[in-house]
């Protein structure tokens, strides 16, 4: 066997809480050979950036320790002195983050960003530096490099910037590259772009690949071999296509079964609970089982609850010294829907194309400029502010992240409370019973009424934020990305809560997400928007099954699938990125009327 | 203060969110130990000046025109002034007026300035910028001579000391509470609110004001020791409460005459101010330290 590029034996890396010393992550080992891409694999807390974080030993010296072996080639990078650390990082190493956004310095332009790293690891001066950064940017796809050389990061949007990052990562021909999540904060249009753009220049420049996400189904694009780890320990690895055709340890039993799979309930028409996992609660590494399939949720659908015509939604910039409006944003454009009681809508699309603000809107949480929201009934747009206030309670919202959303001074008790007496539903008794019969329905316990939002994982957060919602007893539940930012195991225990309600409650639910396999578990319809407009919507059978419109298509073949042996796709090398719905202040939408294409589904022609 | 409102909760969430905030502090106070420091000295002045009528050794104002200018002595621990007055219960009798002014004025800032900036901050647009621009011209005056100012105008009293205090310690509050107020009200929990269907004045005094709290309070407790300060600045130069009740300015007035011959008159009641004003920065200051990290942490 070749000599890996990175060697790693019994990683231990602790960190000092309180005076005591916690190690979250226990005795790891596993090799990276040439040209390889390795997958570590793992929900929230289980150590994954800690690992690569460990091996740049970017971990304070403070408060962190770090025990074992790490070798690159044949040096010991726990033994190096922080000299060679930083010729190796960078040089040796390169790595790529999260979250493009505040990875690149907003002050500097990018191309002296780039520069930099060229000329303090390879001693380039300016002029080289400028040109091998212009080559970089042509690798990584970055048209018209030459203009952009010398903008801000602020101009970039998101995809863009990952490009950056890593043009950054690669100046030096780095014989390894860390990639820890670089592809999550990113649109699924864009992350094929970069999962693609990864593995090509992998060939060309002939790097390992150490690859940390969450997502199975880029596991399964990118990877040769996988690393599962679960709370800090290694719990199996092995070829991709061996752990995903036959995973032996049960818990990566459970992360591949629960990962939702778009197009597994293609013939039928309502949606479906996740399979629940039977197990043993209080210990993950037991094995356990899936339930069978579940059926159907039954059809409970009764009369148009909403009603939506013609919403638009705009922003104006102002600028210059006397702030005159100079263009306005239209965030969301002509968009028409109706959605039954005990329905469920899904609101999909990429980020920047007015699916959220559509949602604020009709609560009125950002105030539309044109149209009428008939709210069982009651005119939203033209209510008084009380009456809006009671047709809120009727209409309710959750949000993304569950913690953001939970005052942290108020005990959950407390809040779950607050919506109840503030809406004079119950006395100051029977509001207690019903804190602790809502915490039940949402499977949380009476007890947890005195604890503060800090002391839950988030997926219990996001349950306590359905229960206070629920406080109000409503008809319709807007659910913005609610379930985006939970693990996966936990994703599909909250949607399984979200159709049960649905189920006991006759609840209306627009689901507003841009993760198109959960969107298929729970909607009965699907809208599609593209920079505030809707551009196809119809019953969700139709649009997962015989999408109409280039955008709807291009957007459902750039999910990930959880299969390794799939041939890798290629969708050649493009760069194109959503375009901005920024207009000038004299601009009239033109927009293309709806054509009927089937029963209950109309698209936007284009 | 504001947060008086809290009663419609059920005693057992009050009780928890109590024990929280509670621990809370007494964390803050481990976290720089020499906040312990400031509050017990602090503590200890005020106790002191409670019980100024019991332990005070004579009568503050009573005149003895035989034992006048006495250097500390077993009958008069810190002298005689050149009245013949105990300077010793003049001490404890002027922390009295000195705390008082002091903690009244600056509650009082507290309270408005922490609502100007709260609704300010809020309601943003038009209305902040005539309220904060208020302030700023407020602002521009330096403290003492807004003091100055107001007390010359209105006369020395202690109810007319309390008000120019507390007006010139009013836009710092204001502002402090203003900064992160415009943070958290676009945070998720107050869209969450608003979507509950809560008022504004139930968001901004149940929902923000607890999380702005802090901040204030510790910016509160230094700014007692600035209040402190300009009462006897005041007083110094002859427009504090009228003689002859005990002041600690006044003293240092009275002293300077005789400055040369007898320092006691002045050292005493100065070095009562540097530590009543020193116990409270360590506590501020500490406070403050430990106050920013742990909300950081929290998030």
């Amino acid at each position: 066997m070749t000599q890996p590029v990175l060697s790693v034996r019994g990683l231990t890396t602790s960190f000092r809480v309180d005076g005591a010393w916690q190690s979250v992550v226990r005795d790891l080992s596993f090799d990276i050979a040439p040209r390889e891409t390795i997958a570590i694999v793992g929900e929230s807390g289980s150590g994954k950036s800690v690992t690569a974080l460990s091996i740049m030993r970017l971990i304070a010296e403070a408060t962190g320790r770090i025990e074992g072996e790490i070798r690159l080639g044949d040096l010991d990078i726990l033994a190096a002195s922080e000299d060679q650390m930083r010729d190796i990082r960078g040089r040796d190493i390169g790595m790529i983050f999260q979250e493009p956004m505040t990875s690149l310095n907003p002050v500097l332009t990018v191309g002296a960003q780039v520069s930099e790293v060229l000329r303090r690891h390879r001693g380039f001066d300016a002029d080289a530096a400028r040109a091998e950064t212009l080559r970089l940017f042509d690798l990584v796809r970055i048209p018209d490099g030459a203009r952009r050389f010398s903008e801000f990061p602020h101009t970039f949007s998101g995809g863009m910037r990952q490009r950056v990052m890593i043009a950054m990562a690669l100046a030096c021909r780095p014989r390894l590259l860390l990639a820890d999540e670089p592809t999550t904060a990113l649109d699924v249009t864009i992350q094929a772009q970069i999962l693609e753009l990864i593995r090509d220049l992998q060939t060309e420049i002939g790097m390992s690949v150490m690859f940390i996400t969450h997502d199975m189904g880029v596991v399964a694009e990118v990877a040769d071999r996988v690393v599962v780890m679960l709370r800090g320990d290694k719990v199996e690895d092995g070829p991709a296509s061996k752990i995903f055709a036959s995973p032996q340890h049960p818990y990566s039993f459970k992360l591949l079964g629960s990962v939702p799979q778009l197009g597994t309930l293609g013939g039928s028409d309502m949606p479906r609970r996740f399979p629940a996992f039977e197990e043993d609660e209080s210990d993950p590494r037991a094995s356990g089982k899936f339930a069978a399939e579940a059926a159907d949720e039954p059809d409970k659908r009764g009369a148009d609850l909403l009603q939506v015509e013609n919403l638009c939604t705009q922003f104006t910039m102002r600028g210059g010294v006397f702030a005159r409006p100079t263009g306005r944003v239209h965030a969301v454009e002509n968009v028409s829907f109706t959605l039954r009681a005990g329905e469920t809508l899904s609101l999909v699309g990429e980020s920047g194309c007015g699916k959220s603000t559509t949602g604020r809107s009709l609560l009125r949480l950002v105030e539309p400029s044109s149209g009428s929201i008939l709210f069982e009934d009651q005119d939203l747009m033209t209510t008084s502010r009380a009456q809006l206030r009671a047709a809120r309670r009727r209409m309710q919202m959750i949000f993304q992240d569950p913690f953001g959303s939970l005052n942290p001074r108020q005990t959950v008790g407390a809040a779950i409370r607050e919506p109840i007496v503030v809406h004079g539903l119950a006395t100051d008794a029977a509001a207690d019973a019903r804190v602790d019969a809502l915490l039940d329905q949402v499977g949380l316990k009476p007890e947890h009424a005195t604890r503060f939002p800090h002391e839950f994982s988030g997926g219990q957060r996001q349950r306590l934020c359905i229960a206070r919602v629920l406080a109000l007893e409503p008809k319709m539940i807007i659910a913005d990305e609610s379930v985006s930012a939970l693990d996966v195991s936990i994703k599909a225990q909250v949607i399984n809560l979200m159709l049960d309600l649905q189920r006991d409650l006759g609840l209306a639910f627009l689901f507003i997400s841009h993760d198109i396999a959960v969107v298929e578990r729970v909607s009965h319809r699907i809208a599609v928007m593209l920079l505030g407009e809707i551009v196809e919507i119809g019953p969700r059978r139709a649009i997962i099954g015989d999408a109409r419109h280039p955008y709807t298509r291009k957007l459902i073949e750039a999910v990930p699938i959880p299969d390794p042996d799939r041939p890798s796709r290629h969708i050649g090398r493009v760069t194109d990125e959503l375009k901005s719905p920024v207009r000038p202040l004299d601009w009239t939408p033109a927009q293309a009327p709806m054509v009927q294409v089937g029963p209950d589904h109309f698209v936007r022609e284009s | 203060m504001t947060h008086a409102n809290t009663t419609a909760a059920p005693r057992r969430y009050l009780r928890t969110m109590l024990r929280a905030t509670g621990t809370a502090l007494v964390k803050a106070f481990n976290t720089n130990k020499t906040s312990w420091v400031g509050l017990l000295v602090f503590l200890a002045v005020c106790a002191l000046a409670l019980l100024a009528p019991v332990i005070a050794p004579h009568d503050p104002i009573d005149q003895d025109v035989f034992q006048r200018l006495y250097g500390p002595s077993a009958e008069h621990w810190l002298g005689t002034d050149v009245f013949g007055r105990d300077i010793l219960s003049r001490i404890l009798y002027g922390a009295r007026i000195s705390l008082v002014i002091g903690l009244v004025s600056i509650g009082l800032a507290m309270l408005i300035g922490t609502v100007i900036g709260l609704v300010a901050g809020y309601y943003g647009g038009r209305l902040d910028i005539v309220m904060m621009q208020t302030m700023d011209v407020l602002l521009a005056f330096p403290s003492l001579i807004l003091g100055l100012i107001v007390v010359a105008m209105l006369g020395p009293s202690i109810p007319n000391l309390i008000f120019a205090i507390a007006l010139t310690a009013i836009p710092p509050f204001a502002r402090i509470a203003r900064a992160p107020t415009i943070a958290i009200k676009d945070r998720e929990f107050m869209e969450a609110g608003r979507a509950l269907g809560y008022s504004d004045r139930r968001l901004m005094f149940r929902h923000l004001l607890p999380n702005i709290l802090p901040e204030v309070l510790v910016m509160g407790s230094i700014w007692i020791a600035t209040a402190i300060r300009v009462e006897a600045s005041l007083a110094f130069i002859g427009l504090g409460v009228s003689p002859p009740t005990a002041t600690w300015g006044g003293m240092i007035r009275e002293g300077f005459e005789n400055i040369l011959d007898s320092t006691w008159l002045v050292l005493f009641p100065s070095l009562a101010i540097l530590i009543v004003v020193f116990a409270l920065n360590l506590l501020g200051d500490g406070l403050r330290d430990a106050i920013d990290p742990r909300l950081k942490g929290e998030q």
